[in-house]
């Protein structure tokens, strides 16, 4: 693979993989329990999703590591294990596919409100994301993605640390957005145009959205990020919200439904289209080959 | 501009320090503490829970409209107690067993308080058994769950179980709320409500303490 930004300036469309968490789920992650804990206990099923996602055609992987942040492993225990966790993680992804894709570092909220209105010190989080980006940059990812983000404080601390500790490799942001009469926010209060500025400003090559309540509205945010910036977008809608259906949870937005939303993402201006939760390798498969049908 | 609708001005701007004058200057007048708890306090945070659910507002400024509740709420309570003001009812929240978000969960506490409910919140992680245990203790008429992840959502259902097995079903109700829950989930475990958002939770509550 050659260098990700080169990909992006001459196209085409690049497709990501999908939903981790929702993957591990089903393969026995524990009610509750932290996904970074399987890093450590199963390797081996770390690196299935990742292959399963490689086979599938996505260009890019991303790492098991969401909440691989200090402050967000100490819930679970696992505080000490920040380096082993990231850097297994990247191990894991990068022996499903070798040079075949890019492995993407990802990085999640902290799950914890900063000060003035939580109790989270923006210094120790800082700190936090700085150890988190300094593992997976060890470890050889080829980009990082912070993403899930609502807080834009949060998010441009871990897009500074991300760019001081990442040996160059190109950063991306994504944030979650819900609409509300007067547009796209954040729950947080940040609209589109103010993390698109302030997300580029910290430091971040490729900005967008991902999680969100379905693809559909995933292609408005998709337009108003186009309109807000000429930086290169990234958009990963999960599959729809869950809903349950003779008490089993199940995300409504099939491979085909999810992949109707390809073309008109491509259309407006997208540069990366990948899936969040409830997505599958078989999102992904229906992704190609929307991408590819022109 | 009277003097409580003043205060519940203040809270809507999170002025905390401006509350508690306020509300210090009002007791001393001889104010009743019920008039500002009720036209003061919780009229302000109901129009701020309104405001928030419309996303007229976004979350920070809620959480200062909290601060400034509870910087209120302090002087009054010792007052609240002593003036025999009955509470609105006692709820028991937590976020359940091995889920550890607890930002909406500690929402739905803020507004629950702010509409007059003694809460007794459980924190996060809490197993099934100390959602029982604990409203069985504190007399508590409603146990509120949060959950924001599916892999933790079944664990409402064990909540809701529990409560029938020990006869309780009818004394304690059960309401279900967090990002993946949904009313249909709520129905097919068998929880007595479900609420969308912080706003809905204290209305939903105060529905099912009403049919009591």
């Amino acid at each position: 693979m050659g260098p990700l930004l080169d990909r992006i300036r001459h196209g085409p469309v690049v497709i990501g993989d999908g939903g981790i968490g929702t993957m591990l789920m089903a393969r026995g992650l524990a009610p509750g329990d932290a996904p970074e804990r399987l890093t450590l206990s199963a390797p081996a099923i770390i690196e299935e999703v990742a292959r399963l996602y490689f086979e599938a055609g996505a260009e890019i992987v991303t790492t098991n590591t969401f909440g691989g942040s200090p402050l967000r492993l100490r819930m679970a225990g696992l505080e000490a294990e920040v380096g082993r966790v990231n850097r297994d993680a990247v191990a894991a992804v990068r022996r499903a596919v070798g040079s075949g894709a890019w492995v993407s570092g990802s990085v999640g909220p902290t799950g914890h409100l900063l000060q003035p209105y939580g109790e989270a010190d923006p210094a120790e989080v800082a700190e936090g994301f700085l150890l988190q980006v300094a593992a997976l940059a060890e470890a050889g990812v080829d980009l990082f993605c912070i993403e899930t983000m609502t807080d834009l404080e949060e998010a441009t601390l871990a897009v500074a640390a991300a760019r001081r500790a990442g040996g160059g490799r190109p950063v991306a942001a994504t944030m979650t957005f819900e609409p509300t009469r007067r547009g796209f926010f954040t729950v947080m209060g940040t609209s589109i145009p103010q993390a698109a500025a302030a997300l580029i400003e910290a430091g971040a090559d490729i900005v967008g959205s991902n999680c969100g309540n379905g693809s559909a509205t995933m292609v408005e945010v998709a337009r108003q990020f186009r309109a807000a910036t000429p930086a290169p977008v990234l958009i990963q809608s999960n599959a729809g919200l869950p809903e349950t259906r003779d008490g089993v949870l199940v995300y409504p937005e099939t491979p085909d439904i999810f992949a109707e939303s390809v073309r008109p993402l491509v259309e407006a201006g997208v540069a990366i289209i990948g899936g969040c939760c409830g997505t599958t390798p078989d999102h992904v498969r229906a992704m190609c080959s929307a991408a590819t049908r022109g | 501009m009277t003097i409580v609708s003043d205060i519940a001005k203040n809270l809507e701007l999170g002025e905390d320090d401006r509350v508690r004058e306020l509300v210090g200057a009002a007791l001393l007048a001889g104010v009743p503490p019920r008039d500002l708890l009720e036209q003061g306090l919780i009229a302000g945070m109901a129009v701020v829970g309104e405001q928030f659910r419309q996303r007229e507002i976004f979350l920070p400024d809620v959480l200062l409209a909290a601060r400034a509740m509870y910087a209120g709420l302090d002087l009054l309570e010792p007052r609240l107690a002593g003036a025999g003001v009955p509470s609105a009812g006692t709820v028991v929240i937590g976020s359940v067993k091995g889920d550890l978000h607890d930002i909406g969960k500690n929402l739905v506490g803020i507004m629950l308080r702010g509409a007059g409910f003694r809460v007794v919140d459980l924190g996060n992680d809490v197993p099934p058994a100390r959602f029982v245990d604990a409203a069985a203790e504190s007399g508590a008429s409603v146990i509120g769950m949060s959950a924001l992840l599916t892999t933790t959502m079944p664990v409402m259902r064990d909540v809701v179980r529990l409560v029938t097995e020990r006869g309780l079903a009818g004394t304690i109700r059960t309401i279900v709320g967090g990002a993946p829950v949904s009313a249909d989930f709520a129905r097919d475990i068998g929880a007595d409500a479900y609420a969308f958002d912080a706003a809905s939770a204290v209305e939903r509550i105060r529905a099912l303490v009403a049919v009591r």
